[in-house]
């Protein structure tokens, strides 16, 4: 049996969030200089140059003091955390843990407190907690923790459908394809595309959700699924919604699908946008 | 791409007409932030014929809920949020004063038709440039709404705050798709 402190846990959630919120991730920069060489439309290219010049200044110039987050809004903090059967948490629970660890990286980093604690009446719970947190009980004895700061503007954008077998894999691209579209610019593109396929209702958006995880740019591990996710990036890009929904080839940087089983009679699909500040981050302990 | 056009706030109804969706352009002057929560407690004032916070002649509101400012900066990050949360509201606003409105992603055809009555611009920010559009934003004030937090009704001072106008008064839309 592994223990792990319970403030260990509350510093490593601290930091991720701090970090996740003002790092733009490297990939996603070289994606997005690799789509600007593509780009012929002028505002595109004068809108990409702007995102790559808010990423330099958020990092701070490599003074930690002078690091700001890369958009106001540092999102709800969503978690996949996979704890080995063999860990024992000391000193309180594992949910606890992370909660105080947003509640205290909300607080140091100045990220936006954009949690109501009530979908209705909503007053502002002022810590940014409760986070969502998926906890899945694996073998071993190590501790994955998983965050994403995940903003208002794209999760508004998020679509489901049950469609039905016979619809099949064009039926699913289809779905995915006008989602984007009806999005437009909302979601502020250039988006990363989470498309999750089978499992159940909230297996599907759940998976939509997980996806945006992967390495940017990693295509899947499934040959045919690679190809549908390279077929939906161009079939995306050729729509000409562009960055910021102004027009241009630069309207997603990848596109992400994970797969799961699902009922004879089912064909859920979900697609979960991510906008181009894409803010993950990974600790294991 | 050929240099911003420089705007100097507030804004008069004869500048908004002549502004064009394409051009990009840079604000120089005050302006106010809003979200919904402040847009709808205007609206209620406005129907209840109570007293506004300030003089919507000429303003421009620009729609952000920044982020917590670091000790010594007058604001923290502050990007656009979604501006058709607000569609509902602006017509009205529009015809009591307001002609400028800065956000992201397109307005809805009541506030379209608001900007063509009336003379008033929709300018579209990069949402997600949030610290880049920060270092334009020099001063930040609550004049209301103050429990409303990051969602305040501010007056802010800003230098060559980035945008283009996405929506005209003459009906230009970027938005538009070739099919």
């Amino acid at each position: 049996m592994k223990e792990i402190q319970f403030d260990a846990i509350v510093a490593a959630v601290r930091q991720m969030c701090i970090r996740g919120c003002t790092l733009a991730d490297p990939r996603l920069l070289e994606l997005l200089a690799a789509a600007r060489r593509g780009e012929d439309n002028e505002l595109a290219d004068t809108i990409l140059g702007q995102i790559e010049e808010n990423a330099r200044i958020a990092a701070g110039g490599g003074d930690e003091s002078q690091r700001r987050p890369l958009c106001q809004d540092t999102g709800l903090a969503v978690f996949f955390v996979e704890t080995g059967s063999d860990v024992r948490i000391v000193g309180g629970e594992l949910t606890d843990a992370i909660n105080r660890g947003v509640a205290q990286g909300y607080r140091d980093g100045y990220l936006r407190k954009s949690v109501v604690g009530d979908p209705v009446r909503r007053a502002n719970t002022g810590d940014n907690t409760p986070a969502i947190v998926h906890l899945r009980l694996v073998s071993g004895d190590g501790l994955r923790i998983r965050y994403a700061a995940k903003g208002g503007g794209s999760e508004n954008m998020s679509r489901i459908a049950m469609l039905k077998p016979a619809d099949g894999i064009e039926g699913v691209k289809d779905f995915v394809v006008n989602a984007v579209a009806e999005a437009g610019g909302n979601p502020c593109p250039p988006l990363v595309v989470g498309v999750g396929i089978g499992g159940d209702f909230e297996q599907c958006a759940i998976l939509a959700k997980e996806s945006l995880f992967r390495p940017l740019g990693d295509p899947s591990g499934d040959e045919f699924y690679a190809g549908v996710e390279s077929e939906l990036l161009g079939r995306i890009n050729s729509l000409g919604i562009g960055p910021m929904g102004l027009g241009g080839s630069t309207t997603a940087l990848a596109v992400h699908v994970l797969t799961a089983a699902c009922h004879i009679a089912s064909l859920p699909v979900a697609v979960n946008l991510n906008c181009h500040s894409s803010r993950h981050e990974e600790v294991r302990l | 791409m050929s240099d911003p056009v420089r705007i100097d706030l507030p804004l008069n109804r004869a500048t908004a007409r002549s502004l064009r969706a394409g051009q990009v352009v840079e604000l120089f002057g005050e302006m106010y932030t809003a979200r919904d929560a402040a847009h709808r407690r205007l609206i209620e004032l406005i129907d209840s014929g109570g007293e506004l916070p300030v003089d919507l002649t000429d303003i421009t509101i620009y729609y952000v809920g920044p982020s917590p400012a670091p000790r010594g900066a007058p604001i923290g990050s502050a990007g656009p949020t979604s501006s058709y949360r607000m569609d509902p509201y602006s017509p009205l606003l529009i015809a009591r004063g307001q002609t400028g409105m800065i956000g992201k992603g397109p307005r809805g055809e009541g506030v379209l038709a608001a900007m063509r009555e009336y003379g008033a611009v929709y300018f579209a920010a990069v949402g997600g440039a949030a610290a880049l559009i920060a270092r334009t934003i020099k001063s930040y004030e609550v004049v209301a709404y103050d429990d409303l937090g990051a969602e305040a009704l501010a007056r802010i001072t800003v230098e060559g705050f980035p945008c283009v106008v996405a929506q005209d008064s003459v009906g230009g839309d970027l938005y538009k798709r070739p099919k």
